[in-house]
């Protein structure tokens, strides 16, 4: 007994002499909605469980695939439908659990069960299968070239812990059900939770048993997370050098950031692009003053309208620079962006008056404009801009600015006519942003179309995407499919957003460009 | 008496039921719950699936009284946001806010009483004036102003205060404080400041109109008359007769000042259950928004009832013809 | 914030010469209180700036088609580096001149605050004066009504009209209908202390000689109420209303701040100043610091307006 303690006493005497204690104080807007790794598939909750929980497949801060928990993945030579991964050994949890391939299994079933916010992501997987205890079979329907960009976000569970903690199923969090699993956890990644209250302060300490203790820097062995609402709090708390690191430092305090000492701001570009959607899908539309006919169903109407924006001015005096304008609703990181297409926007004020006039809405009309508040980058401002610009070929347009709680239901109710959307697209592939923006609204594609736009053709070639094992014949259905959106002018693109974080001196870190920061990565002196 | 007090309670009751109805009627206008809690990539399916299980699909009344029926036995169900219980989560953020409360109340309270007996004392001197208008400064600024000034000023600008959140919290029980650590206290000032302010000017303003009627009376010039000295006129006999008022009104207020420190934990990023409400609002958490303010109201009637108690027992004249709360 | 003011008794003089007496009274005490004539003419000179702000500002900023981004951010003074546009105040993020939108912004705001006052006013005095004249169940439910919403802060008051007016006004008035949705919901949240005080004055009033006389030579209720009692409780109102003005105009900036205030094309002072706070740290201290000296000023002066009133409608006191 006493031994025992004696040993404990000079383990910790040890641990704490080797390892000198960072503790990185991390503030941003919003906080993780659920521990449960598979109940949410939301940015915010998807980087806190990354501290804890480990994917198969991560992408590293410039957004490369890095190997986690399985170690190298391929298809079958024989079977292009099947993937093989083999894991990586001598991992465990932070209970002390092994790692194995029934995990995987277990892991995958659960996130594509019912309750499961990720299972659409698993679609076109059938079957997994143990072949051993490190080695794991994902079955598809189908080829499937991409699968991997899918598991980035899938994190592993132990199967043990689920079932003797009851959380087998994934928590329901729209029945507001309260699980073991949602406010513990018990993954292999290299933070462990020590306490959590949700929307105040969650506390993680490093995992002195992690798998990739030698592999990265580590530096950070303790993390406090507070989610700050308020923008200029959140500027006031790392100015004031209360908070080491902020997500999202407003673009007008970026200047006051940098000049400050002991701070820094790094900066990349997002993973997202911002744009206006119309509907051209009605015959007639409620929020204009036009009657019998609806003005955005004539593709000049809206060429018109994206010619009037001066993307130049927004990035330039609402973006202070921190843009790129865009002229494709693909941010350069998504297979099938080309640069010629992203730099189609011209703005050519009297052409576009020209193209109303040929219209025959040369007088112009009115529409209401919906606009979110509290979800991109100065959405508002941009949105204000527009009305000024669109107000030089005569659209009178009635800017409606809400919290994105309300703003959203309207585009996927289909119940506005122009509306401002921001997108990101984390399998970094064309096909999700025809699957949710481009597809007929249906059951199971084109949710977020908010545009009526319905073309038959179109559509088969996107379903056909997924099943495309010929790369090249799949990029050539991808640009055959841009070339008609951009033609329709479906969207009117703005930009696409760049990430700033500001952080002190002593961190050091890449942005990455899906705005989640892994800790252990980071590095501290 | 006692018919009066069941009348009382009878009416309250029924303010609690119209509140209900009216912050239950509200929900219904301030966004739909279902896209929030479903990812982006979500299925027209599972859209019904969610309204069933929540019982969205249902009508208003029947939403309403299961509503009421729940919230008669203490059950005001489950966050959206955070999937736990409210009762739950409202006894864990209401520590918060009844302590930056508390202290910006005796802020109010006992800044208000000294500043108002000076002003009324000093009626026309020099620094009076100045006190009574620059007092009026501090309710002619919205609030959200004069925190994110006063966060510059100390936490910016001069590094003395934290900007945000309570600071270290000690726990005890199912209670966390702020009280016993430095850092809580410092982290106390600037929001109690700031949500303190308006009542303190209000307290001011009242015990010195209080205090100059006070002071005009007869029996204090009979007791100036008599020579007894000033100070004690002034605190032993004006003092005490002005007290009355004041300490109603504090008690009304205390009720309004749990109210608007929404604005002050939404400034301060303080943990509270003002800012409970506002997340609740932008994440159309229906649950929590009505069990907020089903509790604000809880708490409003209840002193507002208290308060027209003690009148009826305190003045017998209001027997016979009962006057109003306020005054 | 609905708030009680502090707000005394109404003397109990006789009306006529009461009247007349204060008049003259208070012409006197206004020729000799300093700070209540230089708030009168601050307020005048604001409310003129609001009202004449077509003739005097030299931009419209609620023209969208007028304005040019790149003038965004133009300190005060100087000349925009693009297009070499000079503005007095500077422009804001938006490019809007901050001296007109500051003239344009402060219309909506007094529009707001004066329309909600006499919102809460005519509503608070005949509901007072109902409940504390007729009684019974009359006065009761009026009070209990008082009470619901004294529980509901002036905010949830608000942001309730707001959600529902927007789901029932055409999309096209919806712009207008901020403006309205303030007004309603600053005065229904405002009505309260002038019903308090107006029936505890009437209650006070109704059992004197005076009213007993008038009411055995066979007036009517309605024409007691209307020209015997209002007349007495006239002063406590008038004070609230003051008070009550200033109090609405910082009300409709708070509700900006939550995102349930004028609209962004069309600010009112409150909205400029959400809009200006963003700015604070990052050097640009124009778009905040003139819209918020401009509500302090017209606050300021209001509430100093009041406060002297109050005093000076105070025999009392003198």
């Amino acid at each position: 007994m006493k031994k025992t303690a004696f040993l404990a006493a000079a383990l910790l005497a040890g641990t704490a002499i080797g390892a000198s204690a960072e503790t990185l104080r991390w503030a941003r807007a919003g906080d993780s909605l659920t521990l449960d790794p598979h109940a949410q598939n939301e940015g915010p909750t998807h980087t806190l469980s990354h501290q804890m929980y480990e994917p198969l497949i991560i992408r590293d801060m410039t957004g490369a695939f890095q190997a986690a928990l399985a170690t190298d993945w391929a298809p079958k030579a024989d079977n292009p439908d099947v993937w093989v991964f083999n894991l990586r050994q001598g991992v465990t949890f932070h209970d002390g659990a092994d790692f194995t391939a029934e995990d995987v299994v277990f892991s995958i079933n659960r996130a594509k069960s019912e309750n499961s916010n990720m299972k659409e992501l698993l679609n076109s997987i059938v079957e997994v299968r143990a072949v051993d205890d490190h080695t794991v079979e994902f079955v598809t329907d189908g080829p499937n070239p991409i699968l991997p960009s899918n598991l980035t976000n899938l994190f592993m569970m132990d199967k043990g812990w689920a079932e003797a903690n009851d959380s087998v199923d994934v928590q329901q969090v729209e029945a507001g059900e309260k699980t073991f699993a949602s406010s513990n956890t018990n993954g292999t990644g290299p933070y462990k939770l020590v306490s959590r209250e949700p929307d105040v302060k969650t506390v993680l300490t490093l995992n002195e048993d992690y798998w990739g203790n030698d592999a990265f820097p580590l530096d950070v062995t303790e993390i406090v997370y507070t989610p700050i609402q308020n923008a200029a709090t959140r500027v006031a708390a790392l100015l004031s050098g209360e908070v080491d690191f902020i997500q999202d430092v407003p673009v007008q305090d970026l200047n006051r950031v940098a000049q400050t000492d002991g701070l820094v701001v790094k900066t990349a570009p997002q993973n997202r692009v911002i744009f206006f959607g119309m509907n051209m899908g009605a015959d007639d539309i409620e929020n204009d003053n036009v009657e019998g006919k609806n003005p955005l169903a004539d593709v000049r109407v809206r060429r018109a309208m994206s010619m009037a924006i001066n993307r130049d001015a927004i990035q330039q005096v609402v973006m202070r620079g921190q843009s790129a304008p865009a002229g494709m609703i693909a941010p350069p990181f998504v297979n099938g962006w080309t640069e010629e297409m992203d730099s189609a926007s011209k703005t050519d004020v009297d052409a576009a008056k020209a193209l109303m006039e040929e219209a025959g809405y040369g007088d112009g009309f009115s529409i209401q404009l919906d606009c979110p508040n509290d979800r991109y980058v100065n959405d508002e401002a941009i949105c204000q801009a527009a009305v000024g610009m669109l107000a030089q070929i005569g659209v009178t347009v009635n800017l409606d600015a809400k919290p994105k709680a309300q703003h959203f239901p309207l585009i996927t109710n289909g119940e506005t006519d122009f509306y401002m959307l921001g997108w990101g697209v984390p399998t970094y592939d064309s096909e999700y942003i025809f699957n949710f923006l481009v597809h007929t609204r249906g059951s199971d594609r084109g949710s977020w179309n908010g545009t009526g736009y319905s073309n038959p053709e179109l559509d088969e070639m996107i379903v056909s995407l997924s099943s495309e094992t010929d790369l090249d014949k799949r990029n050539a259905t991808i640009q055959a499919i841009w070339d008609v959106v951009q033609e329709e002018q479906l969207y009117i693109p703005i930009h696409h957003q760049v990430l700033n974080w500001g952080m002190a001196e002593k961190v050091g870190t890449e942005v990455s460009p899906e705005d989640d920061p892994k800790f252990k990565f980071f590095t501290m002196n | 008496m006692l018919a009066y007090i069941i009348r009382r309670v009878f009416q309250s009751a029924l303010v609690l039921l119209v509140v209900g109805l009216v912050a239950f009627s509200m929900f219904s206008f301030v966004g739909d719950p279902v896209d929030n809690m479903l990812g982006q990539e979500r299925t027209q399916a599972d859209i019904e699936r969610l309204r069933e299980t929540l019982g969205l699909d249902q009508p208003f009344v029947v939403q309403y009284w299961r509503f009421l029926e729940q919230a008669a036995q203490g059950n005001f169900g489950l966050s959206y946001r955070q999937g736990r219980p409210v009762a739950e989560i409202l006894v864990e953020r209401l520590p918060a806010t009844l302590e930056l409360a508390f202290v910006s109340g005796l802020m109010a309270l006992f800044g208000g009483i000294a500043l108002g007996i000076f002003t009324a004392i000093r009626r026309r001197g020099v620094s009076a004036n100045i006190i009574m208008t620059a007092s009026l400064i501090g309710v002619s600024l919205p609030t959200f102003l004069i925190g994110i000034l006063l966060i510059y000023l100390f936490s910016v600008e001069l590094g003395w205060l934290p900007s945000f959140g309570r600071g270290e919290v000690t726990r005890i029980g199912n209670w966390t404080t702020g009280f016993l650590t430095t850092s809580g206290l410092k982290a106390l000032i600037l929001p109690a400041i700031t949500l303190g302010l308006y009542q303190m000017t209000l307290i001011m303003r009242l015990v010195r109109t209080e205090m100059l009627e006070v002071l005009r009376m007869d029996y204090i010039r009979f007791a100036r008359a008599r020579g007894i000295r000033e100070k004690s006129v002034n605190f032993r006999h004006a003092l005490k007769n002005t007290l009355v008022p004041v300490i109603t009104i504090t008690g009304l207020q205390l009720g309004s000042i749990i109210a608007f420190a929404i604005i002050t934990e939404t400034v301060f990023q303080w943990p509270g259950v003002g800012l409970l409400f506002i997340n609740a609002i932008q994440f159309v958490d229906i649950p929590v928004m009505a069990a907020y303010l089903m509790m604000i109201s809880v708490m409003f009637v209840g002193i507002n009832l208290i308060v027209d108690m003690l009148y009826f027992a305190i003045d017998p004249r209001l027997r016979a013809d009962r006057t109003a709360g306020g005054h | 914030m609905a708030d009680t003011t502090p707000i005394t008794a109404p003397s109990p003089a006789p009306p006529s010469r009461l009247r007349r007496a204060w008049e003259s009274d208070l012409a006197w005490s206004f020729r000799h209180a300093p700070v209540a004539m230089a708030s009168f003419f601050v307020v005048t000179l604001l409310i003129l700036g609001a009202v004449l702000a077509p003739l005097i500002a030299p931009h419209d900023p609620f023209d969208p088609a007028t304005l040019n981004l790149m003038n965004g951010f133009t300190p005060p003074g100087q000349a925009n580096a693009f297009t070499g546009e000079l503005f007095l105040l500077g422009t804001d993020d938006q490019g809007r001149d901050v001296f007109s939108t500051i003239l344009y912004g402060m219309r909506i705001s007094l529009f707001v605050g004066f329309s909600a006052v006499l919102l809460a006013m005519v509503l608070g005095v005949t509901l007072g004066l109902l409940a504390g004249y007729v009684g019974g169940w009359t006065e009761t439910i009026i009070m209990r009504i008082a009470d619901v919403q004294l529980t509901f802060p002036a905010i949830l008051v608000a942001m309730l009209i707001f959600g529902i007016a927007k789901g029932i006004t055409p999309p096209e008035y919806r712009n207008e209908m901020a403006i309205w949705v303030l007004i309603l919901a600053i005065g229904l949240s405002d009505w309260v202390q002038f019903a308090r005080v107006v029936r505890g004055a009437t209650l006070v009033e109704k059992n004197k000689e005076y009213i007993q006389a008038a009411r055995l030579i066979g007036r009517t209720p309605f024409s007691i109420m209307l020209r015997h009692i209002l007349p007495n409780v006239l002063n406590p109102v008038l004070v609230i209303a003051t008070i009550s003005l200033a109090l609405a105009i910082i009300a409709e900036a708070t509700l900006s701040f939550l995102g349930v205030g004028a609209p962004p094309t069309k600010p009112s002072l409150g909205t400029l100043i959400r809009i200006g706070q963003e700015f604070m740290f990052s050097g640009e201290w124009w778009i905040l610091l003139f819209p918020a000296a401009t509500l302090l000023a017209l606050a300021l002066s209001i509430n100093l307006l009041g406060d002297w009133l109050r005093d000076a409608l105070n025999p009392r006191l003198r």
